[in-house]
């Protein structure tokens, strides 16, 4: 019921082209979510598939209803902004209310569906505050109250915790998994941030620059990474990258490994360095090796327990599984 | 960040009210302009049907080379360049003067900004009558009580009562929008510079008047606009007699007094032009604070 | 953060703020006591301040003679039909300009406020050849549009200004939630600018009452707004100082009152949002 399909979507402002042609299928049902560095279009796709800028030229289809040139408020979609975008003058009751009232719904059945909404949402003890009243994440739940009395066929969310401070972003992050696993609707979720992108996504959509560099489920991408770009952006700390002779050595360009796949050592292993910063996590240790004459810096990962300090020569050894080849293109071999 | 549908509901909407100000603005100067290269004294029978002499710049050159030109434009830069040192000096006083604490702080505010609202005949006569009236006028009892002898207002010190009536009026404008520049000033700047040991005048000089830099700009400016064109001023007191007679004034009775149409056509456009000059430099800071 | 003054600074503040703000007000005050007295008390020498026979005679002396209401009438159709008219015709135009603005807005804006610089006495020939031609002259409809056209660009300057704070996610939120630009603008955009759009009424009825160029060019008898009223009594009635402060008084209490709710909306409206 809420599958899109872009079909050749390009948007142009001016000269500037922000998204070349690209194809994108988002299955019904599916949870979608558009990932990449700030200012690489994927507000602006999120924004097209709304109906808030229209395409310079392809196409938009929504249940299978060719909408390219449908306003908004024609597409039957829902969306939740960044900045909440509740509407000031209006009660909590009343901002909910809004799209049923604008769909000319009775009075009767607008009151059942946001009591419904109020009530799904923990949103009854405050129903007759103004928007000014209410923290951040209250905000933030009277706008996905808003966005779900529609019934909508597909959920925009465009980066809507960015706001929120790190501890309500991920409880967040959780009501709003669940809201998919119980609504089962279509979701179209935008964030910078890798980590909101890996937990939440069925499908993850890596766009840089407007182009879509790979499009699959989150451990695909952490696996099979079609790109340098995908490899580097996808993993917390950042795959270590190395060129040179020994990335030839594998065959390729260059070679990338994570570094909760290198393994560290007293002695014995492929390569060595010497610890610079080391941060210890309690449940992780992070090191930071210096003077391995491949990269500038290798990051390994290891357990806690393990216990380098600065200046300790260190042995690396990295999972031959584990080892990621790019081509002089950046494109993964094999 | 728009659609097709908004973009032409956008150029729709604002449509109307383009059209009325390009109407408003091109058809009457276009008249202006055309009269003003023409003869046309309707009372010596010359008639729109009946065709009018072309003169070339002659009503160019005659208005500038009239006795009047040079004294009005005198007038003119007198009358707003007093009124501007007047009510920018004191408003910046008066406007630090309301920014200290006080009791009754607001109903001050609306003492002081109250001449804003008097329409500008009513101000001018009351001044005329009860002010500078040389025999009844409150100004003259006054001088009396201390055994001076009265001033004849507005035939002896015509010019010093014009300006002294209109700076009355736009003291408050300029007082409240410094005043607004005043308070938003931040506390913490000035302290800091008090710690440093200041003294009250360096702390006037070098921090209060830099800040209250861009609202003295917008009060000189849009003052200016106002005031090269004032009118009900002068016509209602002095009639444009006593070395009163502003360029706007002296068109004034070029094409309602004397019918002279074509010579105050001309003048009209000397008046345009005076007031573009200014109207760049207002634009320009005016555009500035768009950017931001 | 609040700063400690002791309480004798603080006096002195006050009565020299006082003193001051009685003095630039006493003009006002002189012309609402003197309307109040008979007209020997009016100009007694020494002048009374407070203890004299307090009368309303003059208010219905003025009434009578110079049928005051026709020309209070006039005013406040004039003023109020300028801006409302204005007003119906600017929203559009600054939400246009404020929320789907393209390259030329600037341009547009700046061009607008040069309309205002234009010196009325400059085009006042051809307008009054022009109200001729269309039987303007001396009518208030006349005197509405000409109001309206020289208040315009500080309407839509003002309304932009208001418009411009008002976050565009707002409205971009109420199309995905199915409303039409009808709507947006109606239940969305108005409500959100209520109190911006109650200064830009307030001021510019304030600028339209009191504009005293074309209302007394432009009309005679019929149309005569209170401006012209006033400027009636420039002589000899001007010599009677009572009946003359009374006509004063009519004239700009009702602009008084309003001009001392919406005197913190003046700033922005006058300075198109260069002041804040």
């Amino acid at each position: 019921m809420g599958q899109i399909v872009l079909s050749k979507v390009k948007k142009a402002f001016g000269d500037v082209v922000v998204i070349p042609p690209l194809d994108l299928t988002i299955e019904d049902g599916e949870f979608t979510v558009f990932v990449g560095p700030s200012g690489c279009g994927k507000s602006t796709l999120l924004r097209l598939i709304a109906g808030l800028e229209d395409v310079s030229s392809g196409s938009i289809q929504i249940d299978g209803r060719e909408s390219s040139d449908a306003p908004p408020s024609k597409r039957g979609l829902a969306m939740v902004f960044q900045s909440y975008a509740l509407y000031p003058h209006m009660t909590v009751r009343k901002n909910i209310a809004f799209p049923l009232r604008m769909a000319k719904m009775d009075k009767a059945e607008i009151e059942k569906r946001v009591d419904n909404a109020a009530k799904v949402l923990n949103l009854a003890d405050y129903i007759d505050r103004r928007p000014g009243q209410l923290s951040g994440g209250q905000r933030q739940r009277v706008a996905i109250g808003r966005a779900i009395v529609r019934e909508p066929s597909a959920f925009l969310f465009d980066e809507p915790l960015s706001n929120l401070d790190a501890a309500l972003r991920m409880g967040m992050r959780l009501e709003i998994s669940e809201l998919h696993k119980r609504l089962d609707t279509t979701m179209v979720y935008v964030t910078h941030d890798q980590v909101e992108a890996m937990t939440m996504a069925d499908k993850i959509v890596v766009l840089n620059a407007g182009n879509i560099e790979q499009v699959g489920s989150p451990l695909d991408l952490y696996h099979k990474p079609k790109n340098i770009f995908v490899a580097g952006f996808i993993g917390s700390p950042k795959m270590n990258m190395i060129t040179g002779e020994t990335a030839a050595a594998h065959g390729a360009h260059t070679i990338g490994v994570r570094p909760e796949h290198i393994d560290v050592s007293d002695s014995g292993g492929t390569w060595s360095g010497v610890v610079g910063v080391s941060e210890h996590l309690g449940s992780d240790s992070f090191f930071h090796i210096h003077e391995t004459g491949l990269a500038d810096m290798i990051t390994v990962r290891s357990g806690g327990e393990v216990g380098f300090t600065r200046g300790d020569r260190v042995s690396l050894t990295p999972r031959p599984d584990m080892i990621h080849k790019f081509n002089e293109q950046g494109d993964r071999i094999s | 960040m728009a659609t097709q549908h908004s973009r032409s509901a956008a150029r729709l909407m604002l449509a109307p009210a383009v059209v009325l100000l390009l109407g408003w603005m091109l058809v009457p100067l276009t008249m202006t302009l055309y009269f003003s290269f023409k003869k046309y004294l309707p009372l010596r029978g010359d008639t729109l049907s009946g065709g009018l002499d072309w003169v070339g710049f002659e009503n160019y050159s005659r208005f500038i080379g009239s006795s009047a030109f040079w004294p009005s434009v005198q007038a003119t830069l007198l009358i707003v360049g007093s009124v501007l040192v007047i009510t920018v000096v004191l408003g910046i006083l008066l406007a630090i003067l309301l920014d200290q604490p006080m009791w009754g702080q607001g109903i001050v505010r609306i003492l002081v900004i109250s001449p804003f609202f008097v329409m500008p005949t009513v101000s001018a006569l009351v001044w005329k009558n009860m002010f500078m009236d040389p025999v009844n006028g409150l100004l003259a009892h006054l001088f009396e009580f201390f055994g001076a002898e009265p001033v004849l207002w507005l035939s002896e010190a015509s010019m010093e009562s014009i300006i002294l009536i209109v700076s009355w009026q736009w003291l408050p404008f300029a007082t409240l929008i410094l005043l607004t520049a005043i308070q938003s000033l931040d506390s913490e700047q000035l302290e800091a510079s008090e710690i440093d040991g200041a003294p009250i005048l360096k702390r006037f000089w070098y921090i209060v008047l830099p800040h209250l830099g861009r609202a003295i700009t917008v009060v000189v400016l849009i003052q200016t606009i106002f005031l090269l064109s004032i009118f009900a001023e002068i016509f209602v007191t002095t009639g444009g007699a006593f070395g009163t007679k502003t360029l706007t004034y002296l068109i004034f009775q070029r094409v309602l007094e004397s019918q002279n149409i074509g010579l105050g056509s001309a003048g009209g456009v000397y008046a345009i032009i005076l007031a573009n000059i200014v109207a760049i430099f207002l634009m320009r800071i005016v555009g500035k604070n768009l950017d931001k | 953060m609040a700063r400690n003054v002791t309480s004798g600074r603080k006096t002195i503040n006050t009565l020299a703020a006082w003193a001051i703000g009685i003095l630039i007000f006493f003009p006002i005050l002189w012309t609402i006591l003197t309307s109040f007295k008979s007209e020997a008390q009016a100009i007694s020498d020494p002048p009374i301040f407070f203890f004299f026979d307090w009368t309303l005679e003059n208010y219905s002396v003025v009434q009578e003679r110079s049928n005051y209401m026709r020309f209070l009438w006039n005013s406040v159709i004039i003023a109020g039909g300028s801006t409302i008219l204005g007003i119906i015709i600017a929203v559009p135009a600054a939400w246009s300009m404020a929320f789907v603005p393209s390259n030329r807005t600037k341009d547009i804006l700046l061009w607008m406020l040069s309309t205002k610089m234009l010196p009325a006495v400059g085009v006042l020939y051809p307008m009054y050849l022009l109200f001729i031609k269309m039987g303007l002259l001396d009518t208030r409809i006349g005197l509405v549009i000409v109001l309206m056209l020289i208040n315009m660009p500080i309407i839509v300057w003002m309304l932009y200004t208001y418009f411009r704070e008002i976050p565009g996610e707002i409205l971009e939120a109420s199309r995905m939630d199915g409303a039409s630009l009808r709507d947006e603008i109606i239940y969305v955009l108005t409500p959100m600018a209520l109190p911006g759009i109650a200064s830009t009424l307030l001021l510019n009825f304030i600028l339209a009452w009191n504009e005293a160029f074309w209302t007394l060019n432009l009309t005679a008898v019929n149309a005569a707004p209170l401006t012209a009223f006033i400027a009636s009594y420039s002589s000899p009635e001007g010599l009677f100082f009572a009946k003359l402060s009374a006509a004063s008084t009519m004239a700009i209490a009702p602009i008084l009152l309003l001009g001392w709710f919406s005197q913190k909306q003046l700033v922005r409206g006058l300075t198109f949002g260069a002041v804040k």
